[in-house]
């Protein structure tokens, strides 16, 4: 059938993988990822979305994109690379990645506030909740 | 999945088979040009004096009222452009509309702006309908004309047009009303409801797309759209889509003729729709539960987003709209629920499903069997969804 979508952003519409929570969230109302960290690897992620079928398939994307990743690994993830993993998304949906590559770097720089570590050294500014809704809203 | 059920049908509709059989003709051996001498370009001409015949009976208005365009925005901006130029030359440069008109009006009425024009947007409440006394206060002295749609095309909510048509022709003011979403679904009485100009699409009602009319009160005064030849009395000149225009009589005929029997018989399904989808929870019904247009469903749903709805809905084999800014390419949700006082997050989960005479009842079971499963599935995912169930649990 017709679609404004290329058949992979379809797939991680459908069948969104990771879905569901862990631990603490972090990142605001609209796009949620909880990250499951030892010595380092992100063992588990999962994440919760409100949005149009590109946001829900990004967060799908990007989650398993650094599922079993370093956080260093984490951090290069960018949404360029996302949107090429998922054979390209429409113009106008081009934000839906970058709120994704945003919610995990916020979820890191959430995961190291809380071992007191000051994230913004090491994961740069992240965005703050509002400007993540912003992105969507 | 080959199931198709079409409850978009303010989108478009499907061309009746009656209706492109009375087109054939004119698409295949009567392709004469009615502006030509001989006889075979009159049977053409013949045709079309007969189309607009037809038309004026189902509209209430003289078959010389009727002006033919390309559809429902061409009429608008037709309308509103060209009644503006004349009536500016008489230093009248103040038009009243609403905020929930359609693009074609709302966009026209800004290049205007432009122009120098000053225009007022009427509220329309939570209802959806535009208050009359509201109409009386922005009257002014240099008013050129009120343009107020006769329903509107997402929540379906039918505007007073007979008691602003009055008003209007008691204070010598024009009135237009875009009728894309009404003519073919209620009755229109161009000339009892004292109507000035009114647009109307043939799409809308089960004729061909690319033909519409605006319908223009003998005597107004208005300026060309197109110039050239004699077309259209030399104001939209361009040989005219014969086929096209006697599609659009026929549809409206049989629109029209079918009305009695087809208005409750749709009205009963998109009542049902109405009762069970609002009781899922956490859902409202956007517009006026009555007033509005007998095919017209419009809900909103908390805690999800309309295109993720509609996608989910696609899949499922149901084609239906939504008001969400994802589904237009823009950022904002529709304006149309926001002037009825939706929030943001709860205007981008809306869901219009709109009704024809060819919607069964097994399509309104299968609707009301997957719209929840859907709208359970997206609440799942939903961050925005578990704020709203931890605020509700905290009350």
């Amino acid at each position: 059938m017709a679609s404004v979508y290329s058949e992979k952003v379809m797939d991680h519409f459908t069948n969104p993988r990771n879905v569901g929570e862990i631990g603490n969230a972090k990142c605001g109302d609209i796009m949620k990822m909880y990250l499951k960290v030892e010595d380092d690897v992100i063992v588990d992620v999962k994440f919760k979305t409100f949005g149009c079928g590109s946001a829900i398939a990004t967060s799908s994307m990007a989650t398993e994109m650094i599922k079993g990743k370093t956080i260093q690994e984490a951090l290069t993830l960018s949404n360029k690379a996302v949107v090429e993993a998922l054979d390209g998304l429409p113009n106008h949906k081009i934000h839906c990645s970058v709120l994704a590559e945003q919610s995990i770097r916020a979820a890191i720089a959430d995961y190291y506030r809380r071992r007191g570590i000051d994230p913004e050294p090491i994961v740069g500014k992240t965005m703050s909740d509002d400007e993540i809704e912003a992105c969507h809203i | 999945m080959d199931r198709f059920i079409y409850a978009d049908n303010a989108a478009t509709t499907r061309l009746h088979p009656d209706v492109l059989n009375d087109m054939m003709p004119y698409l295949t051996e009567q392709y004469g040009n009615a502006s030509s001498l001989y006889g075979f370009g009159q049977e053409s001409r013949i045709a079309l004096d007969q189309a607009k015949a037809t038309m004026a009976e189902c509209l209430h208005c003289r078959s010389d009222e009727v002006f033919i365009t390309s559809g429902g925005s061409e009429a608008d901006n037709w309308a509103i452009k060209m009644v503006a130029k004349a009536l500016a030359a008489k230093g009248k440069k103040h038009i009243i509309s609403t905020e929930f008109e359609h693009h074609a009006v709302l966009h026209t009425l800004n290049s205007l702006k432009k122009d120098g024009f000053e225009i007022t947007l009427l509220p329309v409440y939570e209802n959806g309908i535009v208050r009359i006394e509201d109409v009386k206060n922005a009257l002014r002295e240099d008013t050129a004309l009120v343009s107020v749609m006769f329903a509107n095309n997402e929540i379906g909510t039918i505007q007073p047009i007979a008691e602003i048509g009055a008003l209007c022709r008691e204070n010598g003011v024009l009135f237009h009303t875009d009728a894309v979403q009404a003519v073919g679904h209620v009755p229109v009485d161009f000339a009892g409801m004292n109507i000035d100009l009114l647009s109307l699409s043939a799409h809308k009602f089960h004729g061909p797309k690319g033909v519409g009319a605006l319908i223009v009160r003998k005597g107004v005064r208005f300026g060309n759209l197109i110039d050239g030849g004699a077309q259209e009395k030399g104001r939209r000149a361009g040989t005219e889509n014969v086929a096209g225009i006697v599609g659009m009589a026929s549809a409206m005929k049989r629109a029209c003729n079918a009305m009695e029997s087809s208005i409750p018989s749709i009205a009963a399904k998109r009542d049902r729709l109405i009762t069970e989808l609002t009781k899922i929870t956490h859902s409202r019904l956007n517009g006026d539960a009555v007033t509005r247009l007998p095919g017209n469903v419009n809900i909103s749903f908390e805690g999800i987003e309309g295109e993720s709805l509609l996608l989910m809905l696609d899949m499922r084999g149901i084609c239906a709209s939504s008001g969400s800014a994802c589904t237009s390419g823009s950022l904002d949700p529709s304006h149309v629920l926001l002037s009825i006082g939706l929030p943001h997050a709860v205007a981008h989960g809306s869901l219009r499903l709109s009704l024809s005479e060819e919607t069964t009842d097994e399509d309104i079971d299968v609707i009301l069997q997957e719209v929840p499963v859907v709208v359970d599935r997206l609440r799942a995912m939903s961050p925005l969804w578990e704020t709203i169930l931890k605020e509700e649990q905290s009350h």
